[in-house]
């Protein structure tokens, strides 16, 4: 019989399987455990993991943090807008916000120098797409995301919002600095 | 039996209800990809760099309408269509509750027209994942509900005519595989819609005042329970179309009854919380909750498609060998109809969604390497491997075979037919590919504007991501005049294409050869082993298809460690 009429076989679950699909089977079921396995492996042994330290925030309480150190270490600041630079000490906590339609502020951090990057959005959803090395990650309002950054690329990065925010989505894009 | 109307041409008995109702399903689908191509065209000229057609303002509108009418509305009529099809026409049964289906019919034509309302209106260019708190009109969550709600509805007509089929024994012994693999598809379907209700009704409520908040992440992880999920109907949905494809065309049996319908059993349960794809670079969910259930540890969904990769070319293989096309492991291949669009456009299907959509997906859904292309451009790259040309080019390649089975009507234009799968997949294979290239390069997906103009600071991406870009256009563009194709036959051949009468003979009315004892009521049952035995490389029924598989298999283990190692090279993070 074929596809779309009943099966030949009555007791069709008792006829033997052929050799070539237990065959792919087996190689297939064993592919798949090495795709879940080379997970937990890299959290072991890989260098890129996300660390789950995450709060609930609100605007009110993340917005007065990242005032904070802007005030304490604000270097310059550019364009028209007055966007302040900030270089805080290597090994402290860094706060960037995502509002629309802005990263702010932008960062100085030193090369190989650890940071405890702080996440938050003010308003909508927002996307963290660090450029170009291509890292990406979700920012979302009431939740405020910490991570350990390394930067190992001296260079000047843009951070691009890549979550859509409205109207003003494509203009949203920040920046951060790496010295050597 | 009056109900009926026995098709000359294959066999196939058609309850007059049901029939109805999947033409009415069938045009209803053909509108909204009309709808969604015409977006897309928009779109994709927007995102070429050097055309950068629309506004801000109209390309976000455009994109959100796009989403929803391809991603839902067009798939979601084809595939009450099909359900139809799976349980009324092959069962040979008459349908349940036909009027409860034509409600839901209506619901969803209400909802659909609501929702792209709602859009064009202006104020809910939210696009079709409407993350909160950006917020929508109320009648554009409403018009998803009622879609919703109707789709259900059709769900359970199915439902209710496979129990009246077992009833009345208008079958003998098990449902066909077509129809297992449709009901895989319903019961998923079932699940969808109850994860959409979960979090869409709260939403509408919300968008009119009556609940103050609702939690962005709560509602990423429930939404993508929908939306995620949603795209697994489409799977189990065109990998039956493929089974039946083979069937139609070959005559093919499945190669093994079990593995098949284990896999489809495998999609059932272990699809579900698939949303964890999408929330992997996400703030308070844990690494143990986004590894558990991204793969439940051993990806046995991966797994399924893999089997059912195997098993829809191998039954066609095994087919064509028992014809006699034994030569080489390749024969059964080269011998193919690939004039044939049915066949034509189920294999670029297969061959795209495995490679690409398969490849790319189950890369992207690794914990640690969404790192690396979370957003980017590459995402929509995989989708549309996987529904624009796994699941949609599959549908057309249907409605070649719909046109005079149920339409009755001789198809117009026998030779753009023949054309039209290549067209339509070969430009989404060119969109594809370019665009996974400039995702990588960090492109974001669902900008107005990759030059970030009126931003107060400047980042320029590489200059090959925009000359991916603007190939990635062209692809687009040929993809539309694939599509506007196949609405051109399918719409023009039901409108003006010549009656047939019900003794006239398919390979007559549909202008293209098909290989000629496909069509007869009672299919022989085609001798498996014995081919086998004297051919045997291996001792293997269908070893071209196993070489296709190993090909397939090298290739992921080979991209899928490329991305480890790219990963490996950017800064640091813990």
């Amino acid at each position: 019989m074929t596809t779309y009429l009943p099966p030949a076989q009555r007791i069709w679950w008792n006829e033997p399987v052929g050799r070539q699909e237990i065959v792919w089977i087996a190689i297939a079921l064993t592919w798949c455990l090495i795709l879940f396995f080379m997970m937990p492996y890299w959290h072991v042994f890989g260098k890129q993991n996300l660390s789950n330290e995450a709060y609930k925030t609100t605007p009110a309480q993340y917005g007065p943090k990242v005032q904070a150190m802007i005030d304490k270490y604000t270097v310059r600041t550019e364009t028209d807008q007055q966007i302040p630079v900030v270089a805080p000490p290597a090994g402290s906590d860094v706060y960037m916000l995502a509002r629309l339609w802005q990263w702010w502020p932008i960062l100085e951090l030193e090369k190989d120098k650890t940071y405890r990057l702080h996440l938050s959005s003010m308003d909508w959803q927002h996307g963290f797409s660090l450029q170009p090395v291509n890292i990406n990650m979700e920012v979302i309002p009431g939740y405020e995301m910490v991570l350990n950054i390394t930067p190992d690329v001296a260079g000047t990065y843009g951070v691009v919002c890549n979550e859509y925010c409205g109207i003003g989505h494509s203009t949203m894009l920040g920046r951060i600095y790496v010295k050597e | 039996m009056s109900n009926f109307r026995l098709c000359p041409d294959t066999g196939l008995f058609f309850d007059k209800n049901a029939e109805s109702l999947m033409k009415v399903h069938a045009v209803a689908a053909a509108v909204s990809l009309l709808v969604a191509g015409l977006l897309a065209l928009g779109v994709a000229l927007t995102r070429w760099p050097a055309v950068h057609l629309l506004p801000a303002s109209q390309f976000y509108m455009f994109l959100t309408a796009h989403g929803i009418d391809a991603l839902l509305f067009w798939v979601i009529f084809f595939e009450i269509a099909i359900l139809y099809f799976a349980s009324s026409t092959l069962l040979r049964c008459r349908l349940a509750a036909p009027r409860w289906a034509w409600l839901g019919f209506a619901l969803m034509v209400i909802g659909a027209v609501t929702t792209n309302t709602a859009v064009f209106q202006g104020n809910s260019s939210v696009m079709m994942t409407s993350y909160v708190p950006m917020q929508a009109a109320p009648h554009f969550y409403l018009g998803l509900i009622l879609f919703a709600v109707g789709a259900l509805i059709g769900c359970f007509v199915f439902f209710g005519t496979l129990v009246i089929a077992k009833d009345e024994h208008t079958y003998e012994g098990s449902i066909p595989l077509v129809t297992f693999g449709a009901m895989t598809a319903a019961i998923i379907a079932v699940f969808t819609i109850a994860s959409g209700a979960i979090i869409l009704v709260p939403t509408f409520l919300w968008s009119i005042g009556y609940i103050s908040h609702i939690d962005p992440e709560m509602y990423r992880i429930i939404w993508w329970a929908m939306g995620h999920s949603s795209q697994q109907i489409n799977v189990a949905a065109h990998v039956s179309v493929w089974y039946l494809v083979a069937g139609l065309v070959f005559g093919a049996r499945p190669m093994s009854e079990k593995v098949s319908r284990f896999a489809f059993l495998l999609y059932i349960f272990f699809l579900q919380l698939a949303s964890a794809h999408h929330i992997l670079v996400d703030p308070g969910v844990s690494s143990e909750w986004k590894i558990f259930n991204t793969s439940y540890a051993m990806y046995l969904a991966v797994l399924a498609s893999m089997i059912h990769g195997l098993t829809v070319p191998g039954s066609m293989e095994v087919a064509q060998r028992a014809k006699g096309y034994t030569r080489g492991i390749f024969e059964w291949l080269r011998k193919a109809p690939w004039d044939n669009p049915v066949f034509s456009s189920t294999f670029i299907s297969i061959i795209i969604f495995g490679f690409i959509g398969g490849i790319t997906g189950v890369v992207m859904g690794t914990e640690q390497i969404n790192l690396i292309i979370h957003n980017t451009i590459y995402v929509p790259a995989h989708f549309h491997a996987t529904v624009a040309v796994g699941t949609t080019l599959t549908f057309m390649g249907l409605t070649f075979f719909l046109i005079p089975v149920l339409f009755r009507r001789k198809m117009i234009l026998p030779t753009l037919a023949k054309w039209q799968p290549y067209l339509f997949g070969g430009g989404m294979t060119i969109l594809i590919l370019f665009m996974m290239g400039a995702g990588t390069m960090g492109v974001a997906r669902r900008s107005a504007d990759m030059t970030f103009a009126g931003a107060a600071l400047t980042y320029d991406y590489p200059g090959m991501a925009y000359t991916m870009m603007g190939i990635s256009g062209i692809g687009a563009v040929i993809a539309v005049i694939g599509g506007g194709a196949y609405l051109l036959i399918t719409v023009g051949s039901i409108v003006f294409g010549k009656k047939l009468e019900p003794s006239a003979g398919l390979l007559q009315s549909f202008g293209v050869p098909l290989s000629s004892d496909n069509y007869m009521a009672e299919p022989e049952i085609l001798p498996m082993a014995a081919p086998v035995e004297e051919h045997g490389s291996a001792g293997f029924e269908a070893p071209g298809t196993f070489v296709l598989a190993m090909l397939l298999l090298v290739s992921f283990v080979v991209y899928y460690f490329i991305n480890w190692k790219y990963l490996a090279s950017v800064w640091p993070l813990s």
